[in-house]
């Protein structure tokens, strides 16, 4: 298990590299890319399974990052790991890049599903570990979440289906930056009390510091102990977190960012 | 495997079970419409591989494209409207936009859905599923025709939708006979004209048939089960021979059969053509033999198609 430092040091980086790729490009979703970089430090370098070497080795862990639009930092975070070249991470969004907006699965070595499409990579994620269920396979499946994408129905269908399955290869995050497009959450459609919607659902639900490594880490360990249910993490997350340009702003879920910006939001990082 | 005098649901899971026999990766998943399609004994065999959501369709569709993502082979169902335009978002990137093997079955097309009325009547799934790449669309008709095609569409590697009828259907094909996914079958070949039929109108095609050779006209018989991909090359063929062209479906005739016709020849041989089908109009509860009438989708319509094209040849 890896320890607080090294983990904070990978989500610093992953922080550092998807600013500077979205500063590159002059517009991008910054806001729900930094609010998940601890989340995927923690997978990636610390819980999941997956080698870079054989990226598609067949007991691997899987992940789904069902808010597609976090791709930058999930490059970031493959890149950093070796899956492909850290100078490829340039050509997000450039013509014929195998880094689109969003994450696809015949784009992107490593990357598991193809999202974009609100709600339906977490109904994936559930098929998966249902696969992984009938196969009796050791693996997880898991999957990032949105708050806004929380008001989609589907989110909330294969929520039901997943509890009533008693998927508990399933470990899902909901990163609650409490804001999207076009406002905060409670604004446009209030989620509150998710935690016990969950519940509700028959998951079994931790609700963590979504910016603590430990905790993510800590939240993880627990999951893998529950038996007949699968589990969701709630993450409370700062929208833009590490970038002072995005943090805590509405705006920042797709926008224009500078290479001053990007250049300035990455030395304060340190 | 017997496949006359059953209905073409029990002739389906009855190939599915005998697939799964030699094919571990096969697994079904329903929206609570098990019972419809009599899937039910697919439960009692194989219950790790059967999967039943409840109603939730957009999750069935998430669902399997999860498994094939793990190296399933997902066969879903549910009823021909909510296989095609309440999924349509998740057909296209869950499924088709993924590149993941999800064979979709949609049951009761058209008019078929009779006593359940005109909510549950596709009229336009065909035009929905058409205009999604990759895609292959198959509409078999009986059971010879579907134990033939079943293989094919399972080992096809891609998204499939299959529309189905369950049962209240004519049997066509003698025993033995085979079909090639993706080529039309020529039942009869003519002179005068081309019938391009699908579905059920494909035995009401066979019937025009013997009501124009009394009036002297010879008619040409096609059945086209695979719709995407259209068989362009037996279409230009049989227009460049016969010089006149209908085309009879159980869909509206804006974006199904007719236009997919269409679309070919435009390009390759302007011919005189006529559909057959449902005009730009809902469906409505009823029986079939009503449903055929009011639509005009008989025999006699085809007849009617058939004189007024061969007077523009």
């Amino acid at each position: 298990m890896e320890n607080r430092a090294y983990l904070e040091e990978k989500a610093k980086d992953i922080r550092k590299h998807t600013l500077s790729c979205i500063g590159k490009l002059g517009v991008g979703h910054v806001g729900g890319s930094l609010s998940i970089a601890d989340i995927l430090a923690v997978l990636y370098y610390d819980q999941m399974n997956v080698d870079p070497k054989n990226p598609q080795k067949p007991d691997r862990d899987r992940f789904v990052l069902s808010k597609g639009h976090g791709g930058p930092a999930v490059y970031s975070a493959l890149a950093l790991k070796g899956y492909f070249p850290m100078d490829q991470l340039c050509t997000l969004n450039q013509p014929n890049t195998d880094l689109p907006s969003h994450t696809d699965r015949n784009r992107t070595i490593g990357v598991d599903m193809t999202t974009g499409s609100l709600g339906q990579g977490f109904s994936a994620s559930v098929g998966m570990a249902t696969a992984v269920q009938m196969d009796k396979s050791p693996f997880y499946v898991y999957s990032i979440i949105g708050d806004g994408e929380s008001q989609e129905g589907q989110i909330w269908e294969a929520a039901m289906f997943a509890g009533s399955q008693k998927l508990d290869h399933l470990i899902s995050f909901t990163d609650y930056n409490k804001m999207q497009i076009d406002g905060e959450v409670k604004d446009v459609n209030g989620i509150h009390p998710l935690d016990k919607k969950w519940e509700a659902f028959n998951w079994h639900v931790q609700v963590i510091d979504g910016h603590d490594v430990i905790a993510i880490q800590e939240a993880i360990l627990a999951a893998k102990k529950v038996t007949g249910k699968p589990s969701m993490i709630i993450c409370n997350t700062i929208k833009g977190k590490g970038a002072s340009f995005a943090e805590g702003k509405v705006g920042s879920h797709n926008m224009p960012v500078t290479e001053e910006m990007a250049k300035e939001a990455i030395e304060r990082l340190g | 495997m017997e496949l006359r005098n059953r209905a073409l649901r029990d002739i389906y899971v009855d190939l599915l079970m005998e697939y799964a026999e030699t094919h571990p990766e096969l697994v079904i998943v329903e929206a609570d419409l098990a019972s419809a399609l009599a899937s039910t004994k697919f439960f009692k065999k194989y219950p790790n591989r059967a999967i039943n959501v409840g109603v939730q369709e957009a999750n069935m569709i998430g669902v399997a494209a999860g498994l094939a993502n793990m190296g399933k082979l997902p066969f879903t169902h549910t009823f021909t409207p909510f296989a095609t335009r309440r999924v349509l978002d998740q057909v296209t990137l869950s499924v088709a936009y993924s590149k993941l093997n999800v064979k979709m079955v949609g049951s009761d097309p058209g008019i078929m859905a009779q006593l359940n009325g005109g909510t549950h009547m596709s009229v336009e799934d065909v035009g929905i599923m058409r205009t999604m790449p990759t895609l292959t669309i198959v509409e078999p008709i009986d059971g010879v025709q579907l134990a033939s095609l079943f293989p094919q569409i399972a080992e096809h590697n891609g998204p499939v939708y299959i529309r189905l009828t369950r049962k209240d259907f004519d049997e066509v094909y003698d025993d033995g006979e085979e079909f090639i996914l993706g080529k039309a079958k020529v039942i009869k070949e003519g002179k005068d004209v081309t019938i391009f039929a699908s579905g059920i109108e494909v035995k009401e095609a066979i019937d025009a048939e013997k009501l124009l050779a009394e009036k002297g006209i010879s008619a040409s018989i096609i059945d086209v089960h695979t719709i995407k991909p259209i068989d362009a090359e037996t279409i230009i063929r049989e227009a460049k021979r016969t010089g006149a062209v209908v085309t009879v479906e159980n869909h509206s005739i804006i974006n199904g059969l007719g236009s997919a016709v269409a679309e070919v020849l435009a390009e390759n041989c302007p011919t005189v053509m006529e559909r057959v089908g449902i005009k730009d109009h809902f469906g409505e509860v009823g029986l079939k033999d009503f449903l055929m009438e009011k639509f005009g989708l008989k025999a006699k319509h085809i007849v009617a198609a058939v004189l007024k094209v061969l007077d523009r040849k």
